[in-house]
């Protein structure tokens, strides 16, 4: 019993990663109707960028903030740069021009950091007060993180000006337009703040799985396989899609099918939610107009 | 009447050449160069399959590594466990994946165009893994995978001072088949079919309307295309005489989709541009830095995107028509003005 209790608790760890990555996407789903396939990589290259400033000797909560930082800038200039130009063209092109930043950032973090796999020390020491009879001090230490990620996140759409305007331009960018609403720049910024949890998300999954280019690639997986079982269009159903998705990969994986299938389990899910269940659990349904 | 007679006079005796400088070629390089024309080869049938579904047809696939390895694995095993020759693998290894492709088209059906790359992306990145899967490893050979022999020439022949020898027979046999598989579809898409299919991608609402049967169509093409890409992944097998799961990474299919891109969507011959350039390019590039392969090909994804949406033969196309003022009206896609050849709908959708 207690290695079940643990094994769900531990699900759920995961779930708030795969939930924030889930979240990163859905705010550009939201933002612009595309599923952004470079969100993996690019949260890759972020936490790169942090185990070089924590290897100069910075101290871990001073590498986190630039970290977040430089991502959310980066996030803004790639979408005014590379995005902005095809932001009407057909989903084709903007697929095309996503796997060619997922290669790019991929190839970056190769080049760069080396393809040698690498730790990355978990800002929660072992003996911490975080840790508790079901959850390690990293897995405690990361929930919290994302916690405080989402509340912070609802805090801005909810009672800022900025976070407003986002929803605005989001829901009917035309009629925002009217109303002075610079909707360009608020995709920029929701581009920017969907690099930022990415990078909050590669951190705090780099200490579990290790560092390396390709890190990511299962975790965007278990992310779309989230955010589409949550629902595309609703971030809370996002972060709920993450954390059933983690505990049910924990749970299969320890009594079911063994961990050497975990992606084709985010095969499965994927397929199956979107073949019979096609708006997630508490997505909207869309009806297209004929 | 007498301009269109000299036109395909022309393209038949480009046609002639090409294949004659195609029959004399591995004779005039090194081993190791004909092993690279053949993968050449391989590619152009992986990529015109993946053509079929999305250039022709407008689904997205980014998971088309999967099929290649589903035919690598079926002509693999069928050579190693059942003793059977390499030649009689291919159709089979075809069904195979025609029915794979199927049962994935039917899913597809009700997937829009970006959910359908995420599921395909997904079956990209699910397909090594259960090639490694302990209770398959009696057939796949694991982690390890599954080592062929190499066929050796039913005959054998010297040449411009070169013996006709493996890779050289090889090569024949691939060409030969390369030439089936391009006349197929090319016959399946210049009638009915390929009208049926391009009008789904063009607009779905009109086709049906049209009485084209939109699930059945779809379908279908989801199987011929996975059929196609896998006689290229059995082939492929055959060829490298070695097949691990490794080989078919994710990164497989989106080499695929990069090549198809360069080449151009909805173009044929276009497939043997995409397969040479992503058979050579990544040589060239891989003496700069193991990464820049990758960076190359995501950058020039980019700039494709914006400069040349056609690829580099909607490129042609446009010069072609353009130096012919008295030609027809070029096609819709090449027109000047028009960025891509996807469906209307789907710039729609993106809007809405």
């Amino acid at each position: 019993m207690d290695a079940l209790i643990h094994q769900i608790f531990s699900g759920l760890a995961n779930g708030c990663i795969y939930g924030s990555i889930a979240l990163a996407l859905v705010m550009i789903y939201q933002a612009t109707h595309h599923l952004n396939f470079a969100q993996g990589e690019m949260a890759t290259f972020s936490t790169f960028i942090a185990w070089a400033l924590v290897q100069r000797g910075m101290p871990y909560w001073a590498a986190f903030a630039i970290t977040v930082a430089v991502s959310f800038v980066a996030g803004v200039v790639i979408q005014r740069i590379i995005l902005r130009p095809v932001e009407k063209a057909p989903v084709l092109t903007n697929v095309c021009v996503f796997i060619g930043l997922l290669l790019i950032f991929n190839a970056l973090s190769g080049w760069i950091f080396d393809h040698t796999v690498k730790a990355f020390a978990s800002p929660f020491s072992q003996n911490s007060v975080l840790k508790t009879a079901y959850f390690s001090a990293h897995e405690f230490g990361s929930f919290l993180v994302m916690l405080g990620v989402l509340l912070a996140l609802f805090v801005f759409f909810k009672f800022t000006p900025i976070g407003l305007a986002m929803r605005a331009a989001a829901q009917n960018p035309d009629s925002a337009r009217l109303v002075g609403i610079r909707v360009s720049w608020m995709l920029a910024v929701g581009w920017g703040l969907a690099a930022g949890i990415g990078a909050v998300a590669g951190m705090m999954v780099a200490p579990v799985v290790f560092l390396d280019p390709n890190m990511m690639a299962g975790i965007l997986l278990y992310g779309f396989a989230a955010a589409l079982l949550g629902g595309v269009d609703n971030p809370w159903g996002a972060v709920i899609g993450g954390l059933i998705v983690g505990v049910l990969e924990n749970l299969l994986g320890a009594y079911v099918i063994g961990t050497e299938l975990k992606l084709t389990v985010a095969l499965v899910l994927i397929v199956g939610t979107l073949t019979l269940m096609p708006s997630g659990l508490f997505g909207k349904h869309v009806v297209t107009r004929v | 009447m007498i301009a269109a007679d000299r036109k395909s006079r022309l393209v038949w005796i480009g046609l002639a050449l090409l294949l004659v400088a195609a029959v004399v070629l591995p004779f005039l390089v090194k081993n190791y160069r004909v092993f690279q024309f053949n993968l050449v080869l391989v590619y152009a049938i992986a990529i015109l399959g993946l053509n079929i579904l999305t250039g022709f047809n407008g689904q997205f696939s980014l998971g088309h590594g999967a099929f290649y390895a589903i035919g690598a694995y079926s002509a693999a095993v069928l050579m190693d466990r059942l003793g059977m020759p390499y030649w009689a693998t291919l159709p089979l290894a075809g069904v195979v994946c025609f029915v794979f492709g199927f049962l994935m088209g039917f899913p597809a059906l009700r997937l829009g165009s970006h959910y359908l790359a995420v599921a395909t992306l997904a079956l990209a990145l699910a397909v090594p893994q259960l090639l490694k899967y302990k209770h398959l490893e009696h057939y796949t050979g694991g982690v390890q995978g599954i080592v062929l022999v190499k066929p050796e020439p039913p005959f054998t022949f010297r040449f411009l001072d070169q013996p006709l020898n493996a890779d050289r027979w090889l090569y024949f046999f691939t060409l030969a088949v390369t030439i089936v598989m391009f006349v197929l579809a090319w016959n399946l898409l210049r009638g009915r079919v390929g009208r049926a299919l391009i009008a789904i991608r063009d607009h779905p609402i009109a086709a049906a309307a049209m009485g084209i049967n939109l699930p059945m169509f779809k379908s279908l093409t989801f199987g011929v295309s996975a059929a196609f890409t896998g006689v290229a992944g059995a082939l492929g097998a055959v060829v490298i005489a070695f097949v691990s799961p490794d080989s078919f990474t994710v990164a497989l299919s989106i080499f695929l989709l990069v090549g198809l891109v360069v080449g151009g969507l909805a173009s044929i011959p276009g497939a043997f541009l995409g397969a040479i350039f992503i058979q050579f390019v990544p040589n060239i590039a891989d003496e700069m830095s193991k990464s820049a392969p990758a960076a190359i090909y995501g950058v020039l994804l980019i700039t494709l995107m914006y400069l040349m949406p056609t690829g580099v033969m909607g490129m042609v196309r446009r010069l072609w028509a353009r130096w012919q003022p008295g030609a027809a009206r070029p096609p819709v896609n090449a027109r000047p003005g028009a960025s891509v050849p996807v469906p209307p709908d789907l710039t729609k959708e993106s809007t809405t």
